[in-house]
């Protein structure tokens, strides 16, 4: 690797500084997907700003009314390891202990995950699906935006130069809902999704209230198939009414062929991922109910 | 026949490398530090295939913190003869031109420059700035494509050997090979049944877990010092010392710990290269390589490209078998199709046989051994054929291959004929293993065998033992210990002194502190070390027994030893007694043995696999896997263990998920442990072992080598479990989930033959 | 200017200052600064857990952590899994399995299965295997080494 320096502000105002005063920064949090890329020189910065001092970063806070507010830097551990925001996101906390191994998860940070703007990344598609809002900070002030927003390209989001990732918030979960996100990959654990699907559901009398669907693996950016989830408001809750919702999904999904997988096989997927994971939804829905 | 009674020989003994190995304390070859060391790094090329038309180190000389560079160009330039690699003899210009490319690189990954430098990160920084000039030519990928005649010719002085015998004919083929063994046309005559079939298998890595890695120290008084991990401290040592043209006395091997191999950590990549960044530089050199490195630059296994044909009679019987196999040898020649060819029909008792095998240089790394190499390839496409018969004729996998199985006095295509194995031993043992007898449920499950044969190999091994006063012995060897074997060669002269494992402390020394050892490999560790172990303490028994006689005043004729005591008629004294008596009779008593036994005995091995494929992901879940391996006998029998299920495991990462994706450029696209899917504890059920013991004739305490055969059966015995539980079969490696929707996609049902994918 | 970094952390419950380059990762840092060799380097991109410390109570690879960001935080590696001349239960039992061969994979087998002991002692077969999923071993198939976990959590049962 190139000589960088480092930095480990404590204030938020402080790493603004330093990020308006250093153009070629990047921001450490766990540092999984960071250090793998810049020692393979992709993506060289002369300063590394080490985020994980900073308190509104690291805030962990989940309240029934309000819902969950996740710092860019909480690592997953945290997450499957808080009881009250496993038991009020069980998706939340299935998406955290997946990312990785027991090691990664012990760094990498959904903030993170979101920021690197993988397609593959795995918590993207359910931050969507839950409704998910980023709170982004810059040099000008403040600004929110959908996590379906965020990511513009492989490894491209919409921070402006100066901006970083302070949290995320994920609305609390209504009566009658249920979210999930499951993966394909061809190993049980280490490694990228093949293709994934995020979904949550909102059910009331048997019937889909609300859905919102999104998919990993399958385009530039992970991907919101809003035609799916709308297709399912007012349907029945049954067998058809997923497979339909899953066969949307498929359609949408614009795969590359690569050694994770052929396009055929990627798309394949996006019906089988999305009918299982609106499955484990509504099951979780039902639970709640 | 009974078997013989051992104390310490079947026992478990602790390693003796134990505690090192569990707090960290034992030095493998990366955690060398020496005063004043320097850290280097190696350029390597992007492309797969190019002409090399300028280096400009300039730049990378003059950087802040780099103490030299080297190129090819600083390689002695002696001219070409045959060196001694280990397992196998090649040009030194390959061997060099591995080292260093000269003229034209010829895989992606290939090396180019050296750079030395106070840090790592400091050399790799330069190493970016040398320039390199290069012409682009196309690439050949794969032994198909390679053998076309209009596929470009990786080296241009390359002419064809035909039947053994050199020809004029140029292109990418080294080597064209034949066995043949009575009249295969005949042979299909007879048969009611044919089944033939192609198969492809990707390249795979053997993924070690530890990168390859040198120190060496060009010292003042001009010998060159070196610190590695590696399966043989000797063939580094001799290649070493031809690479860089010095007598082999003049390189001293210190062989660390090691961190795998599976015949990967026996061709020699950096160590010259560090020796001669030392001699420029005055101070000792470390290379440590990435995963990347290792992945694009050492010894994978070649893929290979193989048909199959065998014919049967209703009754199971088979009566001819032909074998095509076309394997790649990466960069340089000598891909292990002459395993392949040697293994591919060795199970079965067979009249009519032709193999035909090609060995074919592509544009990827020059390929190493890896466990059995070739071995599994033959018997991917061997055993599936055979699955397919059993299948086609109703007859039970195991007694179909009862029927056919090799047994003493069978005589191979390629001409030796088997003394005492345990190939029916095996089969049997499968048959009653609980394993087998327990039905297999459910849907889209399936149940797959398989059986697999390996050679072994002998090699030169050198050992001394000598007497402490406290009744203990001292064990010097030079076979690098990548899985136990300090225990297992200790046990064995253990088990002729009659003492404890305990009392014997084994030490794996360097080049100048032992008689030539062969290498860590060919399943001949503990047979052949072992070996050496055991003349060694028979040598100290003969000598305690004269100092024995001695102190009796009676003949050394007239004392017997048995159990660790020493008997001449009433009187005995213990083992300790004696050994405290030394300095009153004579003096210290040392042992040796320097062996290179003939008597080597091949090994069997049988897998069952269970398996459930999701038949909407095609993804296959090893539900039970039993491993059957003839050990000959088990001298540590957990550790016998461990190689059938290590062993296992790699053929399971091989059948499933493990290959190189390569762009069509050559461009290994998954060079990482990440996208190199190698299985994780979380994809595998525990590993059933069954040691069959069937004593090999040739070695005195009946051992066969147990590294290798192990690995030869599980791709197949998974591929045919795969086509049980998904009613397809798929006839190339891997049999990844894309590959298996694949299958279960195409028209015209689910028994018609697949097309191989394209890696 | 380029200048190393002044790291005060505590590594096996003892005090350790050293001086870093910033682009150094805790692995190097614990390699080659401060001499502890234990831990190994087999990918440098947190993939094959061989490098894995135990950093504030929690397991990481330490070839993605910074060396300077072990500043005031707590490291425990292999070589403080023994007490003095005690070798630790799962060492034991490593060793009574015949859970390792070559034995590079072992140390952050070690360190990685004691945090799981630690934090939950009873951990089932399933238990074992997702929580190790982060450390390969080519070596032995896991077979032994999931049971010598296992050993030491029908012990803490028992």
């Amino acid at each position: 690797m190139k000589w960088f320096d480092y930095a480990a502000p404590k204030t938020l105002s402080e790493a603004l500084a330093l990020l308006a005063a250093h153009p070629g920064a990047r921001m450490l949090a766990g540092g999984t997907d960071l250090l793998v890329q810049m020692r393979a020189g992709r993506k060289p910065a002369d300063l590394i700003i080490d985020i994980k001092n900073i308190a509104e970063l690291n805030e962990l806070r989940y309240e029934r009314a309000s819902g969950l507010t996740l710092g860019a830097a909480v690592a997953c551990y945290r997450i499957y390891g808080d009881a009250a925001v496993s038991r009020a996101y069980p998706s939340l906390h299935q998406v955290a202990s997946l990312i990785g191994g027991t090691q990664i998860q012990g760094r990498a940070s959904i903030g993170g995950n979101l920021c690197n703007a993988a397609p593959s990344a795995d918590s993207i598609p359910l931050l969507i699906a839950l409704g998910a809002t980023c709170r982004i900070a810059g040099a000008g002030g403040e600004r929110v935006a959908r996590v379906e927003e965020f990511c513009t390209a492989p490894g491209k989001n919409i921070l402006a130069a100066g901006e970083l990732l302070v949290s995320m918030h994920v609305p609390a979960p209504r009566p009658g809902s249920g979210a999930s996100y499951l993966r394909f990959i061809p190993r049980n654990e280490m490694d990228i999704a093949v293709a994934g699907a995020g979904v949550a559901v909102e059910l009331e009398n048997g019937k889909f209230r609300s859905a919102r669907i999104a998919l990993s693996s399958v385009a530039p950016t992970p991907l919101f198939v809003r035609e799916a989830g709308d297709w399912l408001t007012g349907k029945p809750v049954n067998g058809e009414s997923i497979a339909g919702a899953a066969e949307i999904a498929k359609a949408a999904a614009k795969p590359i062929t690569d050694m994770r997988g052929t396009k055929e096989y990627r798309r394949h997927l996006c019906s089988v991922l999305t009918r299982r994971a609106l499955e484990t939804a509504v099951r979780r829905a039902q639970e709640v109910q | 026949m009974s078997m013989p009674t051992y104390k310490v020989i079947g026992t478990r003994p602790v390693r003796h490398d134990g505690a090192d190995k569990v707090t960290g304390r034992a030095i493998y070859g990366a955690d060398v530090q020496l005063a004043g060391m320097l850290h280097g790094y190696v350029l390597r090329s992007p492309h797969a295939h190019a002409r090399i038309l300028r280096i400009d180190t300039g730049k990378a000389q003059a950087f802040p913190g780099v103490m030299a560079v080297v190129t090819a160009d600083d390689f002695p330039r002696t001219p070409d003869r045959i060196v001694d690699l280990g397992e196998g003899e090649t040009p030194l210009s390959c061997v060099r031109g591995n080292m260093l490319a000269r003229g034209k690189v010829l895989y992606r990954g290939h090396a180019i420059a050296a750079v030395a430098a106070v840090n790592m990160h400091v050399a790799e920084e330069a190493a970016s700035l040398i320039e390199v000039d290069y012409e682009p030519l196309a690439c050949a990928l794969t032994a198909p494509d390679a053998m076309r005649a209009d596929a470009p010719v990786i080296h241009g002085s390359l002419r064809m050997k035909e039947l053994g015998a050199p020809t004029d004919t140029p292109g990418n083929v080294a080597e064209h090979f034949r066995h043949v063994k009575g009249d295969i046309e005949k042979g299909f005559a007879e048969a009611d049944l044919i089944v033939e079939r192609e198969f492809d298998t990707a390249t795979v890595h053997q993924g070690y877990i530890e990168p390859q890695n040198a120190t060496a120290l060009w010292n003042n008084d001009g010998r060159v010092l070196i610190w590695c991990s590696t399966q043989g401290a000797f063939v580094v040592r001799d290649v070493t010392a031809c690479v860089l043209d010095l007598p082999v006395s003049q390189v001293k091997v210190t062989p660390t710990e090691i961190g795998g191999g599976f015949g990967g950590k026996i061709p020699v990549y950096l160590e010259p290269v560090a020796a001669m960044l030392s001699k420029k530089t005055g101070r000792p050199v470390k290379i440590v390589m990435s995963r990347k490195d290792v992945f694009e630059a050492t010894g994978p296994t070649p893929g290979s490209h193989m048909k199959v044909k065998i014919g049967a009679r209703k009754d199971g019987r088979i009566t001819a078998a032909q074998a095509y196999l076309a394997f790649e040898a990466g960069a340089y020649p000598g891909a292990m199709v002459g395993p392949a060819g040697m293994t591919v029909f060795a199970a079965y008792d067979l009249e009519h046989v032709t193999i035909d095998g090609y060995d074919v240089v592509v544009n990827k790394p020059s390929t190493a051994a890896y466990r059995a190499p070739g071995a599994p390839n033959a018997a991917f496409a061997t055993e599936s054929v055979v699955d397919e018969l059993a299948q086609k004729l109703g007859i039970d996998p195991i007694e179909f291959r009862l029927k056919n199985a090799a047994k003493e006095g069978t005589r191979r295509a390629d001409g030796p004929k088997f003394r005492k194995i345990g190939c029916v031993e095996v089969l049997e043992a499968m048959k009653n293993s609980p394993h087998y007898k327990t039905p297999l449920q459910g849907p889209n499950r399936g149940r797959g065998v398989a059986l697999g044969f390996w050679f072994n190999v002998g090699l030169p091994s050198s050992c001394t033992i000598s007497v402490n006063s406290d009744g203990t012995v001292n064990l010097v060897e030079g076979s690098t210990d990548i899985g136990g074997t300090r225990t297992s060669i200790a046990m064995q002269a253990a088990e002729v002194l009659g003492i404890a494992a305990e009392a014997v402390q084994p030490t794996v020394v360097d080049t100048d502190s032992v008689g030539f050892t062969a290498v860590t490999g060919g399943s001949r560790t503990t047979f052949a070390t072992g070996w050496a172990a055991y003349e060694a303490a028979q040598d100290v028994m003969r000598q305690l027994k004269e100092r024995a006689a001695k102190l009796w005043e009676t003949e050394a004729a007239g004392v017997e030893a048995a159990g660790g005591v020493f008997r001449s008629g009433d009187r005995s004294m213990s083992f300790a007694e004696l050994a405290a008596r030394l300095g009153e009779t004579g003096g210290p008593v040392v042992g040796r043995g320097a062996v290179n036994p003939r008597g080597v005995g091949g090994s069997f091995a049988g897998s069952i696999a269970d398996v459930e494929v999701d038949p909407e992901t095609g993804k296959t879940t090893i539900l039970r896997f039993t491993c059957v391996q003839d050990a000959g006998k088990a001298i540590h029998p957990s550790y016998v263990e461990g190689q059938m299920q290590g062993g296992s495991v790699q053929g399971i990462g091989w059948a499933l998920n493990e290959e190189y994706w390569m762009s069509e450029q050559g461009a290994m696209m998954n060079s990482s442990l990440l996208d190199y899917r190698m299985p994780t504890s979380l994809d595998l059920p525990m590993i059933e072992t069954c040691i069959v013991e069937v004593p090999n004739p040739g070695h005195p305490f009946g051992v066969r080598g147990v590294g290798e055969a192990n690995i030869v059966p599980p791709a197949a015995a998974v591929a045919n479990a795969v086509c049980h539980a998904a009613g397809v079969r798929l006839f190339r490696l891997p049999m990844n989930p894309p590959a298996i929707m694949e299958a279960l996609w195409k028209p015209g049902g689910k028994s018609s033959q697949l097309v191989p994918r394209n890696p | 200017m380029q200048r190393k970094v002044h790291v005060r952390t505590t590594i096996n419950n003892q005090a350790v200052e050293f001086l870093c380059e910033p682009r150094q990762s805790l692995l190097e840092c614990l390699r080659d600064i401060v001499g502890l060799t234990g831990t190994k380097e087999g990918c440098n991109d947190g993939n094959c857990g061989s490098c894995t410390v135990v950093l504030d109570d929690r397991i990481v690879t330490s070839c993605l952590v910074l060396g300077v960001e072990a500043e005031g935080r707590k490291i425990t590696t292999i070589e403080g899994i023994a007490a003095g001349n005690q070798l630790h239960r799962l060492q034991q039992a490593f060793l009574t399995n015949a859970a390792l061969q070559c034995g590079i994979c072992t140390p952050g087998f070690i360190v990685a299965a004691k945090a799981l002991l630690d934090s939950e002692p009873n951990p089932d077969e399933e238990r074992i295997r997702l929580w190790l999923a982060g450390n390969l071993c080519r070596c032995t198939g896991y077979d032994k080494i999931v049971r010598a976990v296992s050993e030491c959590a029908r012990e803490a049962k028992a």
